[in-house]
Parts: structure tokens; C-alpha cells; sequence
């Protein structure tokens, strides 16, 4: 079982290594639409979420570990400093993984009623890469962290 | 794949205006869409749950927007300032459309 998963990886990083082409290639399967086939990167979701605003750092404290040895859960939860009033408040938060085939991981949504806008779940890391969190507050400004998480077997299949 | 059972935990009871920590957890494979069936050697289609929703009195609270990066048997911690007694409504959406849902009740104060 091992083995084969190491064999897997091998395969798999040889393939990324190639470049966004072998990227390309190898999501655009027959039952994958072409739509899919040139995936957004980490930059492009990002943007996609802020509009285009600055987004700054602090506020957002993401926490992961440094080290991950199975890529398909690692563990990410995320605490944002806001006061989580009707006025001011955490709309929303995205985390993106810059390295995986397709970076949007997911986004959370808050509302006042939050109490505290913090979350965690578990996602799946294709390889070594960064983790980002942006969050979205009230007033239309954009913070954001990122942490670097080494992920030694990678999930996502392959 | 096995039944979907989904699973929460919630506080029975609460203070007025306490901060109180919920734990979900779902269990379902996740299909990212890029995994190969070892056999044939196609793709296996994806097939994820795609949106998680908790509702507090018929109010939403918290949402998420999941995509295939989240791992199998998703699970979201959050948290929750309750006002009153009532109920929580927790709702999944798969992919093939099906929902998932499971109520909780909290007392507050008393």
C-alpha cells in the first residue's frame, strides 16, 4: 500500500513538473468539460473574490500544520479579529491552496449572529505548497494570511 | 456508497449570548472529478457535496461553499452567538442534488 502510493507520488510530481501543459492534459478527461480543462490559478480566485481590492495582512490568523504527512486531510482552521457586530462584521472567508490542480478550496460565509467568525475543516493538499486565506469584511476591505504546509504523501487522487 | 448519515454536535444548553462551538460531520467520498479508476483508466466523474448550510430559527448563520479540495467526509467547526432557545437546521447539498439535513435543539437560559 505504501509502495504504491510513493510510486503514485512519483508519478505524479514527474507530471507536474512538466508544466501547466501536463497540468492541462491531465485534467482535461473525457467526461471534463473544456471549461475546467484550463483551471483558474490560486491569483485568479483570489481576485475573483476581492474584485480586485488590496487585500491586507493581519486580522487573519490560519493555522495548519508544517508538516503534513497525508495530503488528503490536513487539518486548516482559521480565527479572524472583528468584533462581529451588524455593523462590523466577517462576511465572508475563502481559502484557496496555490498547488493543487484546482485551488479553490472552499468559501464560508458568516453572518452576525457568528459570534466569532472562526472555522475549520479538513482539505485535500496535492503537494507542498501555500495556503491562503482571505477574508472579507463588512466594510468592503480584504485581509488575508498564508501559511506553507509540506505535505509528504499528496491527496487529490492521481 | 454507504447511507449518508449526517452527524452534529451542539450544546444542550446555553447561556444568553454565548459563543457556543459546533462540530458537523458528514460522511460521503468526496469525489474530486480527478481521480483515475485503476482498472479502465478513466476519470472517475466528480461527485462532491458542494454546499453546507446551518440555520438558526429559520435564519441562516453559517454557510460554506465547498469545492473538490475538501476532504472526504467533510467536517466544519464553527461557531454560533445564541440569543434564544430554538432550533438548528443543518443542510448538505450533493451534487446529484439530494440534500442531507438534520435538526438540533438548544435551551437557552432556563
Amino acid at each position: 500500500m505504501m509502495m504504491k502510493a510513493a510510486t503514485m507520488r512519483v508519478t505524479r510530481r514527474q507530471a507536474l513538473g512538466l508544466g501547466a501543459g501536463a497540468t492541462a492534459v491531465v485534467i482535461a478527461g473525457p467526461t471534463v468539460g473544456p471549461a475546467v480543462a484550463k483551471g483558474p490559478t490560486a491569483e485568479d480566485a483570489i481576485k475573483a473574490f476581492t474584485g480586485g481590492t488590496e487585500t491586507k495582512t493581519g486580522k487573519v490568523s490560519l493555522s495548519t500544520p508544517e508538516i503534513a504527512e497525508n495530503g488528503n486531510t490536513v487539518p486548516v482552521s482559521f480565527d479572524i479579529e472583528s468584533p462581529m457586530t451588524a455593523d462590523n462584521h466577517v462576511q465572508s472567508v475563502l481559502v484557496v491552496a496555490d498547488g493543487n490542480p484546482r485551488p479553490g478550496v472552499a468559501t464560508f460565509h458568516f453572518s452576525e449572529m457568528s459570534g466569532e467568525a472562526s472555522a475549520s475543516t479538513r482539505i485535500r493538499l496535492a503537494k507542498t505548497q501555500n495556503v491562503i486565506a482571505v477574508a472579507k469584511m463588512s466594510d468592503g476591505s480584504f485581509f488575508m494570511d498564508k501559511r506553507l504546509v509540506k505535505v509528504t504523501i499528496g491527496g487529490c487522487g492521481g | 456508497m454507504a447511507k449518508v448519515k449526517p452527524r452534529v454536535k451542539v450544546p444542550k444548553k446555553a447561556e444568553a449570548g454565548e459563543v457556543i462551538t459546533i462540530k458537523t460531520l458528514i460522511n460521503h467520498k468526496m469525489e474530486s472529478g480527478l481521480r483515475k479508476d485503476k482498472k479502465t483508466g478513466e476519470l472517475i466523474p466528480k461527485k462532491i457535496i458542494n454546499k453546507f448550510t446551518a440555520e438558526f430559527n429559520g435564519k441562516p448563520v453559517f454557510s460554506a461553499d465547498v469545492r473538490p479540495a475538501v476532504s472526504a467526509n467533510p467536517y466544519f467547526q464553527f461557531k454560533v452567538k445564541v440569543p434564544e432557545s430554538g432550533t438548528f437546521k443543518f443542510t448538505w447539498v450533493d451534487d446529484d442534488g439530494s440534500t442531507y439535513s438534520t435538526e438540533k435543539k438548544i435551551t437557552v437560559g432556563g
